[in-house]
C-alpha cells in the first residue's frame, strides 16, 4: 500500500495542464517539421512554416500554443495498491482550476443551455481505470472544440466491415475539410458499445505518432487509412496539398455479435498531451 | 495571386480588388466576437438596439483569446471555426461589415452575402495563436465583459497575415476533397 496525498495530485495536475498547453510533444514537432519538408503546395508549406514557428515561439514566450486551451481530458490509471488520501476527482479538478488560472489559459467550459462559463475550466473529463501496482498515472489532453466538433460516431452493421469503416472515416474527414485545423491526427475506436467506441477513439489519440499499433494487422490498417486520407488532398488548413493527416491511431474492443460500433475522434495538429506518473 | 497591405476600416474598393488566394497584411482596428457575442449582438439589433462598434467598413475577428499575461496586450489569439457564426454573418454584412476573419468553410448563405453586400472572408492560420498574437499591439474589452473569453474586444493589429478564402465574386480558395469510394 502506497499513500498519495490530494495535494500531490493537485500540484502535479496544475503543472501538467500548463506544460501541455505550451510545449508540443516531441513526436508532433517532428511530424510538423517532416510535413514542412514534404509538402509541395507553396500555400500549404507556408502554413506549416507558421506552425513550426508557432511552437518555437510558444516555448520562448510561454504563451499557449493555441487560444483554445481546451476541455481538460484525463485518462487516469490508478494502481490498486494506492491509497488516495482525500478525493481523487476533486484533486484533479482543483489542479485544473489552479493550473488554468496560473498559466493564463482560457476557460472554455459552459452550461449547454445557458452557455454561462463555469469560469475555471472545470469540470475536467476524467476516465478512470483501475490497474495493478502502486503507481498513479495521469494522462492529460487539452482538447479543442474545433476538432472535437468534427468528430463522429456511428453503429455500422457487421456486414459493412472494414470497407464500411474506411468509407465512414474518409467521408467524415472529407466533409470536415478545413474546419478541424489540418494536418489532423485521427483517433479511431472500433467495437465495444455505443458509448465505449468514442472513448477508445480518444484514448487512441494519446499514442505517440512514432508508435505503431503493437498488433501488426491494425498497424497495417492505420497505414492504409493514413495514405487514403492524404490522398484526399485537403492539405494544411484545407488549402490543398499532400499533408492532410499526421497519423491514424486505432484501438479496438470486442463487441456484440449484432454490432460494429465506430467512432472517429479528430485531433488538430496542435495535439497537446502529456502524462506523469506519481 | 497578389499581395496587399490593407488598413481598416475597409472600403468597397479595398474589397473588390481582392480575389480568393490573395495574401493580405491587415493593419488597424478589428473587433473580436464569437458565438455568445454574436447571439447578443443580433438580439440587440432585433430589439432596435445598436452594435457595440461602428459596423460600416469594419472587420470582425472570430477569436476568443487566452488571458493576457503581464506585460502583453493579449494572450494566444488564433482564429476559431467560422461556420458557427454563419447564421449571424449575412445580417452584419448587410449592415456594412466588410470582412470576417476565421478558419474553415462558410455556408452558401454567407458566400451569397459576400457577393450581394461586397464583403470578403479571410482565413488566418488555426492553431498558430502564439504567433498571431505578436501582430496584436493593443487590446481592450468594449462590450459584454461578463462573457469572459467571448467578450467583444477592439484589437489594434499590425500586418496581420491573412489569406482571402472567399471573395466578393463567389471565388473560394479551399481545396475540394478528392473522395473516391
Amino acid at each position: 500500500m502506497r499513500i498519495i496525498s490530494e495535494n500531490q495530485i493537485i500540484e502535479t495536475v496544475a503543472e501538467l495542464v500548463q506544460e501541455a498547453n505550451i510545449n508540443l510533444p516531441e513526436d508532433v514537432k517532428q511530424a510538423l517539421v517532416k510535413a514542412l519538408e514534404e509538402e509541395t503546395n507553396p500555400v500549404g508549406k507556408e502554413i506549416l512554416r507558421q506552425l513550426v514557428e508557432n511552437y518555437k515561439l510558444a516555448e520562448q514566450t510561454q504563451l499557449p500554443l493555441c487560444q483554445d486551451t481546451g476541455l481538460a481530458i484525463f485518462f487516469v490509471e490508478l494502481g490498486q495498491d494506492v491509497f488516495i488520501e482525500g478525493d481523487l476527482v476533486e484533486a484533479i479538478n482543483q489542479g485544473v482550476r489552479l493550473g488554468y488560472e496560473a498559466g493564463f489559459l482560457r476557460k472554455s467550459v459552459c452550461d449547454p443551455f445557458t452557455r454561462i462559463n463555469t469560469g475555471d475550466n472545470t469540470p475536467a473529463f476524467i476516465h478512470l481505470d483501475l490497474v495493478k501496482g502502486d503507481k498513479l498515472k495521469i494522462k492529460f489532453m487539452a482538447k479543442g472544440g474545433g476538432s472535437e466538433n468534427m468528430s463522429r460516431a456511428t453503429m455500422l452493421t457487421p456486414a459493412q466491415g472494414w470497407k464500411g469503416i474506411k468509407e465512414f472515416v474518409l467521408k467524415r474527414i472529407a466533409e470536415a475539410g478545413p474546419n478541424p485545423c489540418p494536418p489532423i491526427i485521427v483517433g479511431i475506436g472500433i467495437g465495444g458499445t455505443f458509448d465505449y467506441a468514442p472513448i477508445l477513439a480518444k484514448k487512441a489519440l494519446f499514442r505517440p505518432l512514432t508508435l505503431e499499433h503493437w498488433d501488426s494487422e491494425l498497424a497495417a490498417k492505420e497505414k492504409e487509412l493514413l495514405t487514403a486520407i492524404n490522398e484526399l488532398g485537403i492539405g494544411p488548413m484545407g488549402l490543398g496539398g499532400k499533408i492532410t493527416c499526421l497519423g491514424v491511431k486505432i484501438e479496438k474492443s470486442p463487441c456484440h455479435i449484432a454490432s460494429l460500433p465506430l467512432a472517429v475522434n479528430i485531433q488538430c495538429h496542435s495535439s497537446r498531451r502529456k502524462e506523469v506518473e506519481i | 495571386m497578389s499581395e496587399y497591405k490593407l488598413q481598416t476600416p475597409l472600403t468597397e474598393k479595398d474589397v473588390l480588388q481582392l480575389r480568393a488566394g490573395d495574401k493580405v497584411l491587415l493593419s488597424g482596428l478589428v473587433y473580436t466576437a464569437r458565438d455568445a457575442a454574436h447571439k447578443r449582438m443580433l438580439e440587440a439589433l432585433a430589439k432596435g438596439g445598436e452594435l457595440p462598434f461602428p459596423v460600416k467598413g469594419s472587420v470582425i475577428y472570430y477569436v476568443g483569446p487566452t488571458p493576457a499575461p503581464l506585460g502583453r496586450p493579449i494572450g494566444s489569439a488564433g482564429p476559431t471555426t467560422s461556420y458557427r457564426m454563419d447564421t449571424y454573418a449575412p445580417t452584419l454584412y448587410k449592415l456594412g461589415l466588410k470582412a470576417t476573419i476565421g478558419k474553415g468553410k462558410r455556408s452558401p448563405e454567407v458566400i451569397e452575402a459576400l457577393k450581394t453586400y461586397k464583403g470578403v472572408y479571410f482565413g488566418a492560420t488555426g492553431g498558430a495563436g502564439a504567433l498571431l498574437s505578436q501582430c496584436v499591439k493593443q487590446a481592450k474589452i468594449i462590450a459584454y465583459e461578463d462573457l469572459g473569453p467571448e467578450a467583444v474586444r477592439v484589437l489594434h493589429v499590425q500586418d496581420f497575415p491573412l489569406l482571402v478564402i472567399n471573395d466578393a465574386f463567389g471565388g473560394e480558395l479551399y481545396a475540394k476533397p478528392q473522395l473516391i469510394l
